[in-house]
């Protein structure tokens, strides 16, 4: 079959091509109506999970300095790998619903303080030992505790206590929080024998996928669990193996030479390169990833509101969706929510205005220049975007200058250390989940050093709150003070843009998290 | 082999050596002289007075620079490389598995560009001036002269996607079969020949076109000697310590310069590792690499050196 065909086969069965017009393209490359139906029902036939054969994913996002301990998890390739090897207490489905995994049932009392985790019977580590609610409780415990610098810290301080008794774990919690089963979906919160506790790094749960190789910045490697839990839905590769792969070109370039069968991040501008090529696919879907340049509200310059509400006004936004995504997103408006979050309500948009920059940069009596520090890896086109910022401030009399960091240490080095850098939010499942990560005084991740006791108050009565309608209005009132005083300035949403190459079936666009919330290698097949 | 050449090669070793400790204390006062020091880069952020006051006792920084260097050294000498700051890896099993890496694709690309470059070397001089010593010498320095990423690139879009022939990746690992390693690494060893192979060629052929001028060649010459004989036999010998000079350095850089080619085809060499640590300011690694670099760049040398003395009919016969 030629490749071509066997494409346009694939979009038909992928939903992306009608019938009709599969026929019509097959008649134009000279193939009879019989048989292009014939290898359209090959193609459907196909789309049963195949057992067999080595997965393999080109990723950008590892380090030398990675560690298999989930609490340090933090760039692309621990968390994917964390996705095939880890269990999971619960996580979310791609429709946004909650999904029991080693949890069987959670409930809660009634003012929501007070949660029980019924944990589900025969699921087995890795090591042959039965996951037991002692471990789950150690494995939360863990990550309560300051020492394991987990990067579920910031919420986890909310469990006031932790308590295994027979089969079920019970929490109580500081404050009431009827988002809880969403904040246990956490991707650092893998259950671990013990918690994890005896040696966090020991790359053992109960996964789909067991541990073989594992040497950051090169490669990890796994097998399959033979006596995974659910080897129904997942775990259908022989073997996966994640390899790291920081350089754009070289992931490209090792996709269409079939050594991976799927790649992450993708840049946009050559997206519509990548798509005509045959046996590639683009799984481009909307979520609530976003880009954003940060700036410390506690370090001068930027601890005055004027100079960060110019810096706001001075960014192109439209231009930048346009120029760095290519369309590939949506527009932001400085808060880090959007319409794929339950109780989102619009903000009248900002837009760029050189003049209203001018005055308030004026009024802050800043003088000289602001530093940007920006780099490849901070986001696909973040040296562009930079390029871009620079330009429409400099309309509004603001000199922004550049400074080109490298790539392989910006995260340690300059994100959350720097005052003013571009960056990338993955973005959480809850309004709740994302300030309580990023925006509390008190959360680790604070990266704009937005620290205002009154939102804080904010966060945790919205926390409380049963009532849908007052709740809506409380987060309405969290994102404007954000989007008015914070160190945010978000100028737009991504898209997650993977690519899988040929023969890669079972993909299921997930908003969650890029390559279907990482678990791709873990839930996509080889065709035979 | 007499005394005389002994005793030189002996010197040669000693001065080696003797080089090598200047490199070492030289890196060891340049990463001394950065900015900031090793604790409060450990720390970063979360850096508070106590904690700094007791990782530096820890890490023994409160000592003077001297002791510090001395205990370093003894360290570096008994194999003893001390442990990333960044990973808390021990450096010297982590660059064990690297350097071997890195090894390895030099000695293929050696492999491949010595004998190609003298070779090609060769057929210039006995063609030279004609269009087949321009063919190759223009070759060789249009390859040279395109940056390295280019001409990976380049290689990565004809042989690794366009015909599929070699994969555009080149992560090796232990336990790898012979056979697929090399293949791996088919591309990378392609991409380095192409970009020392010219200096080898242009200084073969100008080493022995040095040496036809001489007498003893039109002697050859002129008693019948074929033009192959001529150069093999008379010129080539004659000619060899300059070319030996220049492979070396050649085979230096093979194992010193390929950071870009190995970040290209994701090769886990090297290169690849100090930067990544140069990046992180993990200055432990650092020191080792650089040192570690010194010692191969000051052997290669002596090496040079050596074969030099030994090619050398006067200082084998001396009278």
């Amino acid at each position: 079959m030629s490749n071509e065909l066997e494409f346009l086969s694939r979009r038909v069965a992928s939903g992306k091509l009608s019938r009709r017009d599969f026929l019509g393209r097959a008649a134009a490359l000279g193939i009879t109506a019989p048989f292009a139906n014939a290898l359209l029902s090959s193609a459907a036939r196909a789309a049963g999970p195949v057992k067999g054969g080595t997965l393999k994913a080109g990723l950008v996002g590892g380090e030398s300095t990675n560690s298999l301990d989930p609490a340090l998890m933090m760039t692309q390739v621990p968390f994917a790998f964390g996705k095939c090897w880890g269990e999971m207490i619960v996580e979310l489905s791609p429709e946004g619903k909650l999904e029991n995994r080693i949890a069987e049932d959670i409930g809660s009392s009634k003012d929501a303080k007070t949660w029980t985790l019924k944990i589900r019977d025969g699921v087995e580590f890795h090591n042959g030992k039965t996951v037991t609610a002692e471990d789950v409780a150690a494995t939360l415990e863990r990550h309560s505790d300051e020492k394991s610098k987990s990067g579920a810290l910031g919420y986890m301080k909310g469990i006031e206590t932790i308590k295994a008794s027979g089969k079920e774990v019970v929490l109580t919690l500081k404050e009431a929080n009827a988002d809880l089963p969403y904040l246990l979906s956490d991707y650092h919160l893998i259950v671990q024998p013990n918690g994890g506790k005896d040696k966090p790094d020991a790359g053992i749960s109960a996964g789909p996928y067991v541990v073989k190789t594992n040497e950051p910045g090169v490669r990890h490697g796994a097998e399959r669990f033979a006596n995974y839990w659910q080897g129904d839905k997942m775990g259908h590769a022989d073997q996966i193996e994640v390899i790291v792969i920081n350089d754009a070109t070289a992931r490209t370039a090792a996709l269409q030479g079939g050594q991976v069968n799927m790649i992450n991040r993708v840049e946009p501008k050559i997206v519509d390169l990548i798509k005509r090529v045959p046996g590639v696919t683009i799984r481009n879907h909307a979520g609530p990833g976003h880009y954003v340049f940060i700036m410390h509200c506690n370090t001068a310059p930027f601890d005055n509101n004027d100079l960060r509400m110019a810096l706001k006004l001075a960014i192109d936004r439209e231009e930048m969706l346009n120029k760095v995504l290519r369309g590939y997103g949506s527009l932001g408006n400085d808060f880090p929510i959007n319409a794929s979050y339950p109780l989102f309500s619009e903000i009248e948009q900002r837009k760029y205005d050189p003049d209203k920059a001018k005055f308030h940069y004026k009024k802050s009596g800043h003088d000289g220049t602001v530093l940007l520090r920006t780099s490849d890896v901070a986001f696909p086109g973040a040296v562009d975007a930079s390029q871009l910022f620079q330009q429409s401030a400099a309309k509004a009399g603001i000199k922004i200058e550049l400074k080109r960091e490298p790539g392989d240490g910006y995260w340690n080095e300059v994100w959350n250390k720097q005052p003013f850098c571009a960056s990338y939010w993955g973005g959480r499942s809850t309004q709740d989940q994302m300030y309580s990560t990023a925006y509390l005084s008190t959360a680790d991740w604070n990266d704009t050093r937005f620290k205002r006791p009154d939102f804080d108050k904010m966060v945790l009565a919205a926390r409380a709150e049963l009532d849908e309608a007052k709740r809506k209005q409380m987060y309405h009132d969290m994102a404007v003070l954000v989007r008015d005083e914070g160190g945010l300035i978000l100028p737009m949403f991504n898209q997650f843009i993977d690519a899988t190459g040929a023969k890669v079936d079972g993909w299921v666009d997930d908003p969650h998290q890029e390559l279907m919330n990482g678990y791709a290698l873990a839930k996509c097949w080889l065709q035979a | 082999m007499s005394s005389p050449i002994l005793k030189l090669i002996a010197q040669r070793i000693a001065l080696g050596i003797l080089l090598l400790l200047a490199i070492s204390v030289l890196i060891f006062a340049g990463t001394q002289i950065l900015p900031g020091d090793v604790a409060q880069a450990i720390l970063g952020q979360s850096a508070t007075p106590e904690s700094l006051a007791n990782l530096r006792e820890q890490l023994g920084l409160n000592d003077p620079a001297y002791v510090r260097y001395f205990h370093w050294l003894g360290g570096v000498l008994t194999g003893d490389l001390g442990t990333a700051m960044s990973s808390g890896q021990d450096i010297a099993t982590s660059i064990k598995g690297r350097l071997w890496n890195t090894l390895f694709l030099a000695f293929w690309a050696a492999i491949v560009a010595v004998p190609l470059a003298i070779i090609l070397g060769l057929i210039a001089v006995r063609y030279r001036n004609g269009w087949v010593d321009k063919l190759i010498s223009g070759l060789a320095l249009a390859s040279t002269s395109f940056p390295e990423f280019f001409i990976g690139y380049l290689l990565v879009y004809f042989f690794a996607v366009k015909w599929q022939i070699f994969p555009a990746i080149s992560t090796v690992y232990d336990g790898m079969p012979f056979g697929e390693r090399m293949q791996a690494i088919a591309l990378p060893a392609t991409a380095l020949t192409l970009v020392v192979l010219a200096h080898m060629m242009r200084m073969t052929r100008a080493a022995i076109l040095n040496v036809m001028q001489s007498a003893y060649v039109e002697t050859a010459e002129l008693k019948g000697l074929s033009a192959f004989s001529v150069i093999r036999k008379h010129a080539f010998p004659n000619a060899i310590a300059p070319i030996i000079n220049v492979v070396m350095l050649n085979l230096a850089y093979l194992i010193v310069g390929v950071v870009v080619v190995e970040v290209i085809f994701v090769y886990p060499g090297m290169g690849q590792y100090l930067v990544d640590h140069v990046t992180k300011r993990d200055v432990p690694v650092v020191q080792a690499v650089g040192l570690i670099f010194a010692a191969v760049y000051i052997s290669l040398n002596i090496i040079a050196d050596i074969a030099a003395i030994v090619a050398n009919p006067r200082l084998r016969h001396p009278k």
